[in-house]
């Protein structure tokens, strides 16, 4: 079958696509955007955690066909999604009100820009993107796309959370080197540095 | 290129030059940004045009003959390019191993344990590959289970392994025992007679899981001229290589392996899984074989931690000095040997832990059995005896009447103790500093849950969102443990690094370029050897080149040691780098200034310095077109094999140290457990990435409380088959499992390792497991002699 939607503000194309096939299989396989992990392949560890229309979801547990005609935001364009959402009070995601898809049309694809992290050149990267870097919230980096996912959604709709907030909105997400401390301290970092930035 | 040159480890001093981003900064990882991009690839990231996935079939059952099997009807199928069995084997050798090369490519007429791999399939879509390799047809006849120590040691017991000719069976008793290590020191019966108190304890230790989050997998690429190219996470290339080729058929040159992102490893990516399986396909097929895990599969994809049953003793006088500890330790190695024989190492050399015990009887063994393949996981040996012996530590103080903390410090190893091998620790031991310090910590408040107008918020209790109490039942309880982990391989293994260093001028600024093979599994190796580059070599720009087995071995990613060892050979060919450079700039200037002569000289910020900070030359115009490049290995000083029958030997090259307090809060009613806080303190000797090291503190410390509370792989003793191969049903902490880790970090250097570092990954998940029981104890009041603490061990239900 044929799959059309749209990934990170671009109209995508799937051909021959297995009926049995997840948005995830597509993603990684398909669309050349494997930065969606495959830790589970059964929705329990939330390393392939998306934005389906807005909502996260893990999308090994979504059908490729139930993306037809949706908005996918995954990892490759977060950086992109928040800039967006900066740019155009606080909702890119089509979920929070404003037009589907309008805010989105710009959306460039995400495209490296320097490796050095340390420098921070590049300037690409979104705040929680950031923060997990210099928190030290990244060791093997499996987890941290569906993390980062996830901590974006929750600092777009809770501005400055408690750490009890941060566990609930990051629980469905298995990280196995951190022990989570340094992630806290990202998801911390970030809402700080949104904090000052308004 | 300058040649191989080999050096041994010899003291070093442990004075930190200052050069920005050198060692004791907390640098960023160089693989942040593509980590937090998505463009990081991992190993099941690799694509390749006109590839096809491979499929493994696996054992339904743990332990069988194969009567038949028939490939027809999957062969048949659209879409399948190649159905492999034993028969199919291209090379002589058919086996592999770590220590002993036991394991089968494929089952060759038996199964020994469920979820072996008996067929591989290639197909044009993971699915096709699937759906062929359930038509393949195999017929079983069963054979009797041997799933324990009695079912494996009786003396009518089916052999697991029939035949073996390796070099550990002249030693051990029955040939269900891979391996055993005694060890004598002192005479415990003769001091059990001084001893005013004793206890003793059966403790049971579950099967653990690594549950890295990367499954395993790879890419193999045929190559034209016959060899291979294989992508691929492991933790150590050229072990990997060693037991690949053969198997190939092909000389080792033949095979080009390159390290792919690795999404943790954490002992599980020792051992081969997928990487001749791709191979064979490709070679088979003639064209790009890509192989991925999903979850199930991955649990019988590697070996995991062994369930351990161990028996204890401990003696003391009425002030609380140990008289003597008599244990046997028993691990269920599974059915193939994997790193069993070394793990009964360390099991018994550690078992008595970080203590001073002059009288000692000890043995460690390691069964064949038809469970699950057991190996490498953090912590490996070390781990399940720390939570036996910080058992008995607690209940030998209760009877003393000693406090628990005190009666640990008492006793405390220092530097000078002599370990059961008899080899001093000759280094600091700071013991009962560690436990001061994680018990002088402030206890976190009580009744943390409760919020305005006498409510409850449930996310700080026991059962949390289920919103199963309010604070009824629910009791706290406080608990400590130390343990003591070696570092780096022991007993005699020439466990060397090597490490590719190269210094040139790009856009007029001199640069260095680092190239190993070691694996960076997410511990943050490659930031290391940016900083310690940077320190050596004043450059600021360091190039960390793709792990591969273009440049000598650099060991394991395992035993805390790659800081230590590739970093040290880092240091080592760095160090050379620059006597290189100081050549030439003594060739050049050496007449313009007489510190080229007299004066010992250093490279920072860019330039030739003397020691007393003048600059005598610009690195950049001093090379100019030159480049100095040296491959090198390095060693850490010589080990001896333990003997065989006392086990007396200088086994160990380094310890590390680390201890917990953890604070529980458990609701009886239901026997859930929430743990409040993990403290812990450790010692790292030097802290050459601070960032880094806490990162690996508080990620070992939850591994070991994952282990306390909720993971365990269950294996049906009558089948031997794994029940519960998935997150669903295996539980590893999530983020609301997990409590604050406030770290404390001491660096007490270590004159024998460079810059007087401890390699110190793995001493955190040691001690974390007993701190957690022990505070559950002290909850509960209940004795608790097995791992994980499930609910209805606290409910009695």
């Amino acid at each position: 079958m044929r799959v059309n939607f749209t990934v990170n503000g671009r109209q995508q194309e799937a051909d021959d696509v297995w009926e049995g096939e997840s948005l995830l299989y597509v993603l990684r396989e398909r669309m050349g955007l494997p930065g969606s992990k495959n830790a589970c392949e059964q929705g329990e560890c939330g390393s392939c955690t998306v934005r389906l229309d807005g909502v996260p979801v893990c999308s090994c547990l979504v059908a490729a066909g139930q993306a037809e005609g949706r908005e996918v935001v995954t990892v490759e364009g977060l950086a992109d999604f928040a800039k967006q959402r900066a740019e155009h009070g606080g909702c890119a995601s089509g979920a929070c009100g404003s037009e589907q898809g309008t805010s989105l049309q710009d959306a460039k694809q995400w495209q490296a820009k320097g490796t050095d992290s340390q420098t921070g050149e590049g300037g690409e990267l979104s705040p929680v993107q950031q923060a997990f870097i210099d928190a030290g919230a990244v060791q093997c980096g499996f987890c941290t796309p569906g993390l980062l996912v996830a901590a974006d959604e929750l600092l777009e709709r809770n501005e400055s959370p408690s750490d009890a907030d941060i566990r609930e909105a990051l629980s469905g997400n298995l990280c196995r080197c951190t022990g989570y401390e340094k992630i806290l301290d990202a998801v911390r970092l970030a809402a700080a540095r949104q904090g000052e930035a308004v | 290129m300058a040649g191989t040159k080999t050096t041994t480890g010899a003291p070093t001093d442990v004075t930190q030059k200052h050069n920005k981003g050198g060692i004791g900064e907390s640098t960023l990882r160089p693989d942040g940004t593509l980590k937090v991009t998505g463009e990081f690839a991992y190993s099941s990231d690799m694509w390749h045009e006109d590839m096809l996935w491979g499929q493994t079939l696996r054992s339904t059952v743990a332990h069988a003959e194969i009567v038949s099997i028939d490939t027809a009807e999957a062969l048949a199928m659209d879409g399948v390019y190649a159905v492999l069995t034993y028969d199919d084997l291209p090379a002589e050798m058919k086996n592999y191993g770590l220590e002993i090369q036991d394991t089968p490519v494929l089952a060759h007429g038996k199964v020994r344990h469920h979820g072996e791999p008996v067929a591989l399939v290639a197909a044009d879509h993971p699915e096709t590959a699937r759906r062929a390799a359930a038509k393949i047809k195999i017929e079983y006849k069963e054979l009797p289970v041997i799933t324990d120590e009695a079912s494996a040691l009786a003396p009518d017991a089916v052999l697991v392994h029939e035949g073996r000719d390796d070099e550990y069976i002249k030693w051990v008793s029955h040939p269900n025992i891979v391996h055993n290590q005694p060890i004598i020191r002192g005479d415990a019966e003769e001091a059990a007679k001084k001893a005013d108190f004793v206890v003793k304890g059966e403790y049971t230790f579950g099967m653990q899981d690594q549950a890295f989050l990367g499954p395993e997998s790879g890419l193999a690429v045929p190559s034209e001229d016959g060899g291979v190219d294989l992508y691929v996470a492991t933790q150590w290339l050229h072990s990997d290589l060693e037991q690949i080729a053969p198997v190939l058929g092909l000389p080792e040159e033949k095979v080009r392996m390159t390290l792919s992102g690795v999404g943790g490893a954490f002992g599980g990516r020792e051992d081969i899984s997928m990487q001749i399986h791709a191979c064979l396909l490709a070679l088979r097929t003639g064209k790009p074989v890509k192989i991925v895990y999903n979850r199930f599969e991955s649990f019988f994809g590697h070996v995991h931690r062994h369930p351990a049953k161990l028996y204890y003793e401990h003696g003391a006088t009425k002030d609380g000095k140990l008289t003597h500890m008599k244990c046997k330790i028993v691990l269920d190695g599974g059915a193939y040997a994997s790193a069993s024989p070394a793990v009964v190492g360390n099991a018994s050399s550690l078992s008595a832990g970080p203590y001073v015990i002059d009288n000692v009887d000890i043995e460690a063994v390691a069964l064949y059995t038809n469970n699950p393949p057991c190996g490498a996981m953090r912590g490996f040996g070390a781990v399940q005896a720390c939570f036996a012996y910080e058992a008995q530590m607690d209940k030998l103080a209760d009877k003393v009447g000693m406090d628990r903390v005190e009666f640990r410090q008492l006793n405390a190893m220092e530097q000078g103790t002599l370990l059961p091998t008899g080899q001093p620790v000759d280094s600091p031991a700071p013991v009962a500093e560690i436990l001061r310090r994680v018990k002088a910590r402030p206890l976190p408040p009580e009744r943390q849950w409760e919020i305005a107008d006498g409510d409850a918020d449930v996310r700080e209790l026991p059962g949390g969102l289920s919103n199963t109490t309010h604070g009824e039942g629910v009791v706290r309880g406080v608990g400590y443990a130390v343990g003591i982990k070696n570092v780096g391989f022991s007993e005699g293994f020439d466990d060397y690094s090597t490490a590719k260093v190269r210094m040139e001028v790009i856009n007029g600024e001199a640069v260095a370029t680092v190239h190993t093979a070691m694996a960076e599994v997410g511990q943050g190796g490659i930031t290391v050897h940016a900083q310690i580059a940077r320190t050596e070599l004043g450059v600021q720009q360091v190039t960390i080149h793709p792990a591969d087995t273009q440049v000598g071995s650099a060991g394991s990613t395992s035993a805390s040691r790659q800081t230590y060892v590739t970093g040290g050979a880092v240091k080592n060919s760095c160090e050379l780098v620059r006597e290189k450079v100081l050549e030439i700039g003594r060739r050049k200037y050496g007449s313009y200034h007489p510190a080229w002569a007299t004066a010992e000289l250093l490279l920072e910020g860019g330039k030739v310095v003397t020691d007393g900070g003048e600059a005598l030359a610009d690195l950049a115009e001093l090379l100019e077109d030159e480049t100095v490049e040296i491959e090198a290995e390095w060693r850490h000083r010589p080990t001896v094999a333990f003997d065989k029958r006392t086990g007396q030997g200088n086994g160990h090259v380094q310890y590390s140290f680390a201890a917990h307090r953890a604070v529980v809060e458990v609701d009886t009613e239901l026997g859930l457990v929430k743990v409040i806080e993990l403290a812990t303190a450790q010692d790292v000797g030097k802290a050459l990435n601070p960032l880094s090291v806490v990162g690996q503190i508080q990620g070992g410390t939850t591994q070991g409380l994952g282990v306390a509370v909720m993971e365990e792989i269950v294996v049906d003793p009558k089948t031997a088959k794994v029940r519960n191969p998935s997150f669903t049903d295996y539980l590893i902490p999530t983020i609301l499992d997990t409590p604050t880790i406030p770290v404390d970090v001491l660096e007490l250097a270590d004159p024998n390792a460079p810059y007087g570092l401890r390699g110190m990954g793995e001493a955190p998940t040691l001690s974390s497991t007993p701190a957690v029981l022990a505070a559950i104890r002290n909850a509960t009041g209940l004795e608790l002699n097995k791992t994980p603490v499930r609910p209805e061990h606290l409910t009695g239900t």
